[in-house]
């Protein structure tokens, strides 16, 4: 506990989670809102379809968790903190709670927000959350960005600099895996495996609207939305004990 | 109490702690002498756990540094002032650093009019001043009131004022039994600062002693006479053997101790005005000794040594 408390004064006691926190409801209110109040019969309204700045909140949400790492070897309180405590697992374990925890009620916040908006904005549509899929793809936000943090937390602590893991997460995120997906003849068969392409089944499957599939996009997954959400925390998760074991071995 | 025995740090090729054996003592400032680049960062970095040595090891009244339970209690240490995050405040640095070790937040506040920073602690510490900044490190390094203390190049960069201010701190931790480590290039001042010396060059332990020891070890005693009954105390100096010569109105007498010559003064009867032992600098002692083994020498050799890999940095 006294750990989760150290890395909470930390993260609070500088401004770039706040300004993060601020960006992330702002674009995902802000998108809801303008989903609803342009929304007509190609697209209709669905709760699903108000989380659309959810995606870009994810990638906002990366670069704040990526950032919590990567600022410490910047400024060399890293070094302070593993001198204070030794057992730098467990700090860094630590770190990764507090800005998961962090990233989820962000996400809750957003995503029902975003959600309770676009109800204003348009109330003669019936966006009311009712079915399983619809609260998947509203709930679902918040777990998207706690394991969205995990997997910029391990990346951070991997290459240790600002620069190198935000680019590396980002132009992962938006260019290599469309490249990918959208390849001849073999980017039907590697799309199904891409980790934000697994984010995105998990978010919006079902929903023809918000997961392009009205539109004639669709990748043939081998697993269902929580096989695409325990995809993509697996290789987060798995990302995060390389790195552990990485920073546990080398100098500081 | 601080021991290393053996330890040796390899960065690649680079070795930049070689088999070095030391112990520090508590009760009095000891101080870590060697040229940039001679591995006194290294050591600490490897005394506080950061970096893992490649062989051997140092412990902490017996302990490895990574074996102690809440080590701000046991070791504080000021290895860069800039370990601090610009944008957080004075006050949330240390009570970041408190609460990881169960520290309250009073001895933030009881630290913080240590170091006379109280009336800035809200403010961030981008702003601060490098003097400052190192004054926020000694809090830090002091809060767990620990028995051990590191201090790597603490006046780098300071103006008179804080130089004192650190040096009178320092020798007061130390006169209260605890362990003070401090490091340094500046010669003369560890020469008023610590009492107890380990010296290095390129990562080699060159010796451990006394600030006098070490003083006397490398250059050559040598009193200055002042007397106006010269020409007897020459003869009578001559006679022991010791070389004589004047300098402005006084004799100098090589390796000869006051007490012999105002014995040997009072014997002959010779009235003295003056008799001062002459004592070497610690920048020539330490020239002479570390002559060797100094990393990159100055002069028209500096530039090829720079480029190519210096003699003797990768030697095993």
């Amino acid at each position: 506990m006294t750990l989760l408390a150290v890395e909470r004064i930390k993260l609070f006691s500088t401004r770039s989670p706040w300004w993060c926190i601020a960006l992330v409801v702002a674009f995902g209110v802000g998108f809801a809102a303008l989903a609803a109040a342009f929304t007509d019969e190609q697209f209709p309204l669905s709760p699903q379809s108000t989380q659309g700045g959810a995606t870009f909140g994810q990638y906002v949400i990366m670069v704040m968790a990526a950032l919590a790492v990567t600022t410490e070897y910047r400024f060399g309180t890293i070094r302070a903190t593993f001198t204070a405590v030794p057992s730098r697992t467990a700090v860094l374990l630590s770190k990764t709670t507090v800005v998961a925890l962090l990233a989820g009620a962000v996400g809750l916040v957003s995503a029902f927000v975003s959600w309770g908006v676009a109800t204003l904005i348009a109330p003669g549509t019936d966006i009311a959350i009712d079915t399983a899929q619809e609260w998947r793809g509203v709930a679902g936000v918040p777990v998207v960005f706690a394991v969205s943090a995990v997997l910029a937390v391990a990346v951070g602590i991997l290459v240790r600099q600002t620069a190198a893991a935000v680019a590396l997460l980002l132009v992962w995120a938006l260019v290599v895996e469309n490249v990918l997906t959208f390849l001849p003849r073999i980017g039907d068969d590697i799309a199904p495996w891409l980790p934000f392409n697994n984010v995105g089944n998990f978010l919006t499957a079902g929903d023809d609207v918000a997961s392009g599939a009205a539109f004639g996009f669709a990748v043939d997954y081998p697993f269902g939305p929580w096989g695409s959400l325990a995809y993509f925390a697996a290789i987060s998760l798995a990302l995060l004990v390389v790195s552990l074991v990485v920073a546990q071995r080398r100098d500081a | 109490m601080i021991a290393a025995s053996g330890l040796t740090k390899r960065y690649g090729r680079t070795v930049a702690v070689n088999d070095l054996s030391f112990t520090v003592a508590p009760g009095r400032v000891t101080g870590f002498l060697g040229p940039n680049g001679a591995g006194k960062s290294t050591t600490m970095r490897l005394i506080l756990g950061l970096d893992r040595p490649t062989a051997g090891d140092v412990r902490i009244d017996g302990k490895r540094y990574t074996e102690l339970r809440k080590p701000l209690h046991t070791v504080g240490a000021l290895l860069d002032a800039r370990w601090v995050h610009p944008n957080r405040s004075a006050r949330a640095h240390l009570h970041w650093l408190a609460r990881s070790n169960g520290i309250g937040r009073r001895r933030v506040d009881e630290v913080l009019e240590l170091v006379g920073l109280s009336e800035v602690a809200g403010k961030r510490v981008g702003g601060f001043s490098l003097g400052m900044s190192q004054r926020l490190g000694i809090a830090g390094a002091l809060l767990g009131d620990p028995q051990v203390l590191l201090f790597d190049e603490p006046v780098n960069g300071l103006d008179p004022e804080g130089i004192s201010w650190i040096r009178t701190l320092m020798q007061s931790l130390a006169t209260q039994g605890r362990t003070v480590f401090v490091s340094s290039h500046l010669l003369s001042e560890m020469a008023i600062t610590a009492t107890e010396l380990v010296v290095i060059g390129r990562g080699r332990l060159i010796t451990q002693c006394s600030t006098a020891e070490f003083v006397e070890g490398a250059s050559e005693a040598a009193v200055r006479v002042r007397t106006p009954d010269a020409e007897r105390l020459r003869t009578a100096l001559t006679g022991l053997g010791k070389r004589v010569t004047d300098i402005d109105g006084a004799l100098l007498v090589d390796g000869a101790t006051t007490d012999e010559i105002g014995e040997l003064a009072a014997a002959h009867g010779v009235v003295l005005h003056e008799l001062t032992a002459q004592r070497g600098s610690l920048e020539q002692a330490f020239m002479q000794i570390t002559g060797q083994d100094v990393e990159f020498h100055a002069g028209p050799a500096a530039a090829p040594a720079l480029i190519g890999a210096p003699e003797g940095v990768s030697r095993p």
